[in-house]
């Protein structure tokens, strides 16, 4: 016997980053997280701009766009105005993420007579909603692009009811009770990738493709059995999205009461980092009880309480599980919201009392971390290492190398910024996208005439050392048109001698050997980056192997072969 | 059929979760056998110092990064990757990090001390007494190898700047003699050095090797 699923309603309100934003939506606009695009305008994207770019990538698409930095504060204070406003329609609102929330339409559906009466009056009640934020944003914007609802069995297929449907009522989808599987039998897979708010990972997708298995139809024909002994748990819950049975991960009951935690605050807190703070170790204690009985949430209540006896209680739930993280953003989210509303709602004291009750768990298969390629244990801690440091150090203090290739060891590689990867997607850690994107780390084969031979020098000097190439009569050594040295080297002297350096002291290095001239020319019908030198090794008395360069009549150290 | 089990102690003894060496050490290139029989112990702290410091720092990293460990460079800029790459170093898992302030030196360190296996720094200052210690108690919690890159007395470098707490193992690299050029012919091929290295758990007179570093493919080789 299957399980049946619960016919949900899914409100998603498409770009909730520009409408949080109150940007208006017929210039092109982009709003960029974590380095990436997260939102755009319909201009912008009309010449290609799309979700998940980086922001070189968009400006070389869209050179005139205006680039805005996301403000999840903004969004999530917004969007409790709309999941409040929903209060009026029914009492469980599962809000999921700033912009997305679901409700079951068993209740209300008998209240407004008929899901397209419920569709309509819920459109109606977020439309208004979301008027509020934007006229709260910026008087006069136009108003945003309307929300978009669905309706199906289970909250994944009407989530993608949500999206494939227009604004809202006149273009909703409602998928006939039962019609779920037929629903999704046509969608691509790609759905179930994180970003799709799914707690497939990108890893199972890739695989799909590769198998043939474009479609979700495809993908849930197969046999449950095959399914899992193959994809292992992550696999199976996939298939059971797919095959639209249920979006409840396997096994989900409702949490026994004691599993709460609770924090005291004393004095009450008004501030939202404070309350985030505590939140974060609140959600620790959280997982860690859960965990201690082999358990984890899919779905937990928020309660926030302040010392006058206010009191906001909101449900936050994602497909997949909620990790620790997971949770304490959707705190922040809350209580941004909340302490940072219109005055109407905005407590009239500090919060004394958090208390984060999971409401539906599962039992926790745990994660089961890549063997050879994917995201390693290693690849994590490294990845969040660097993020601690970009915080602490500015952006563009971290760098990892990409091959280039080239005729210089300068060239060869470049250091691009470290940008933070999105390990933690909406469903608190699962799945992953890749250790760091965009890197390369494979050797350019292509030939470069003219390139200087390996081995290569360990040290290429960020500042090159400005010497005298002199020969045995003490002339500057010069190279003519045909690139021939005038005479052979015979001693190296540091000009402008910098802080410490050795060479600063001796009245010139001999040079013992030496091979060269190999002169090069790059990119002569470019005025502006054309690069013409004369490479030359040398080896010096002290047995220290440089390699001299000459560039526009002035000679520097360009390496060493530490 | 069951067999006996002489004494709870015993059985004790068969059922300890093992530790693997892999665990305890991470793994150096072939060419370095003669100075690291067993590897880099993990949780100590390693000083190259001297020219050939950074080619000996590459050859020590090399082999981790291509067995899925993470190496961080805190504070050298002039650091070759493309030298690196030759080595055999995974770039994929190479980070390069601006040489911090003064007083946030130790705090970055401190973070990447224990997120990664291999930290590879070159202050440009002398670290506090109390760092130094601090980092080390927390390479040999964590597992982590702190390795200091003095290249001070290279044709260009910048000052010597000294440790103050006592490393594990120090490199030390002399006698170098370049292979390859011929009065303006040729090119340079490979280094003949002798690489010696001293400290806990090695001879008192410390170990010695010749080798090629870099060798005629940029990979260190016995020559």
């Amino acid at each position: 016997m299957t399980p049946t699923a619960v016919r949900t309603l899914v409100v998603g309100c498409p770009d909730w980053p520009l409408v949080a934003l109150g940007v208006v939506p017929d210039e092109p606009v982009l709003v960029l997280g974590a380095g990436r695009v997260v939102a755009a305008t319909g201009p912008a994207r009309a010449v290609g701009v799309a979700r998940g770019q980086r922001r070189r990538e968009a400006q070389f698409l869209c050179p005139e766009v205006q680039v805005l930095a996301r403000d999840e504060g903004r969004e999530a204070r917004g969007f409790e105005a709309v999941v409040s406003a929903l209060g009026t329609v029914t009492p469980w609102v599962e809000a999921r993420r700033p912009g997305r929330c679901s409700f079951g339409v068993r209740g209300p559906v008998r209240l407004f007579g008929g899901e397209s009466a419920l569709v309509r009056h819920t459109a109606e009640v977020v439309d208004a909603a979301v008027a509020r934020v934007g006229a709260g944003v910026s008087a006069g914007t136009a108003a945003g692009p309307g929300c978009r609802i669905g309706v199906a069995d289970g909250a994944f297929a009407a989530g993608l009811a949500a999206r494939s449907g227009g604004a809202a009522p006149e273009h909703s989808v409602i998928v006939p009770r039962g019609g779920s599987p037929a629903f999704l039998v046509p969608l691509p897979v790609e759905v179930l990738l994180p970003g799709g708010s799914t707690g497939g990972s990108t890893g199972l997708v890739d695989l799909l493709v590769r198998l043939g298995l474009t479609t979700l139809g495809a993908f849930a024909a197969l046999p449950v059995a095959d399914v899992l002994a193959r994809f292992g748990t992550d696999g199976l819950d996939a298939h059971r999205l797919a095959s639209g049975i249920d979006d409840r991960p396997v096994g989900h009951r409702p949490a026994p009461p004691d599993l709460a935690v609770s924090v005291a605050f004393d004095p009450p807190v008004d501030r939202i980092d404070r309350a985030a703070f505590a939140a974060r170790s609140a959600a620790e204690a959280l997982h860690e009880r859960l965990s201690a009985r082999g358990m984890a949430c899919t779905r937990v209540v928020v309660e926030a309480e302040t010392e006058h006896g206010q009191r906001v209680s909101r449900r936050w739930r994602d497909e997949g599980v909620l990790g620790p993280a997971a949770v304490a953003d959707r705190v922040r989210w809350q209580l941004e919201g909340w302490l940072h509303g219109p005055p109407a709602v905005r407590p009239t004291s500090g919060i004394t009392r958090l208390v984060l009750a999971p409401d539906e768990v599962v039992p926790a298969s745990g994660r089961q971390l890549g063997f050879w390629g994917g995201v390693s244990a290693a690849d994590e801690r490294a990845g969040r290492a660097c993020a601690r440091v970009v915080g602490l150090m500015g952006p563009g203090s971290v760098r990892i190398p990409e091959w280039r290739g080239g005729r210089d060891p300068d060239d060869r590689v470049a250091l691009v910024p470290f940008v933070e990867p999105l390990w933690e997607g909406g469903s608190g850690g699962s799945g992953g996208s890749g250790a760091c994107p965009g890197r390369g780390g494979k050797p350019e084969v292509k030939p470069w005439p003219g390139a200087l031979p390996g081995p290569s020098p360990a040290a290429v000097h960020f500042e090159p050392v400005a010497i005298d190439v002199v020969d045995a009569a003490g002339a500057p050594v010069g190279v003519d048109g045909r690139g021939g040295l005038s005479a052979p080297p015979d001693r190296l002297i540091v000009s402008r001698p910098p802080a410490g350096s050795r060479l600063a002291a001796a009245p010139g290095e001999r040079v013992v050997a030496w091979a060269g001239p190999w002169p090069v020319d790059e990119r002569w019908w470019d005025p502006l980056r054309r690069r013409r030198r004369v490479r030359l090794q040398v080896v010096t008395a002290d047995g220290t192997a440089l390699l001299v360069v000459l560039t526009d009549g002035r000679w520097t150290v360009a390496a060493t072969y530490d | 059929m069951l067999r006996a089990v002489p004494s709870l102690a015993e059985a004790a003894r068969r059922v300890r979760p093992t530790t693997l060496a892999v665990d305890r050490t991470l793994p150096v290139l072939e060419a370095l056998d003669g100075l690291l029989p067993d590897g880099l112990r993990r949780g100590i702290t390693v000083g190259v110092s001297g020219s050939g410091a950074r080619s000996v720092a590459l050859a020590l990293m090399a082999r981790a990064t291509g067995t899925g460990s993470w190496v961080v460079v805190v504070g050298d800029g002039d650091l070759g990757l493309a030298a690196a790459a030759e080595v055999g170093v995974a770039l994929e898992r190479l980070v390069v990090v601006d040489a911090p302030d003064r007083e946030q030196w130790a705090p970055v360190v401190a973070t990447f001390v224990g997120a990664v296996d291999l930290v590879l720094v070159s202050p440009g200052h002398r670290p506090s007494m109390g760092d130094v210690r601090r980092l080390a108690a927390r390479c040999r919690e964590r597992g982590s190898v702190l390795v200091h890159l003095s290249p001070g007395s290279t044709g260009v470098g910048r000052l010597v700047d000294d440790w103050p707490g006592r490393l594990d193992l120090r490199f030390s690299v002399d006698g170098a003699v370049w292979d390859g050029l011929h009065g303006g012919q040729g090119r340079l091929r490979s280094r003949r050095v002798e690489v010696s290295v001293a400290g806990r758990g090695l001879p008192t007179e410390g170990r010695r090797d010749t080798l090629l570093l870099p060798g005629p493919s940029g990979v260190p080789a016995h020559p």
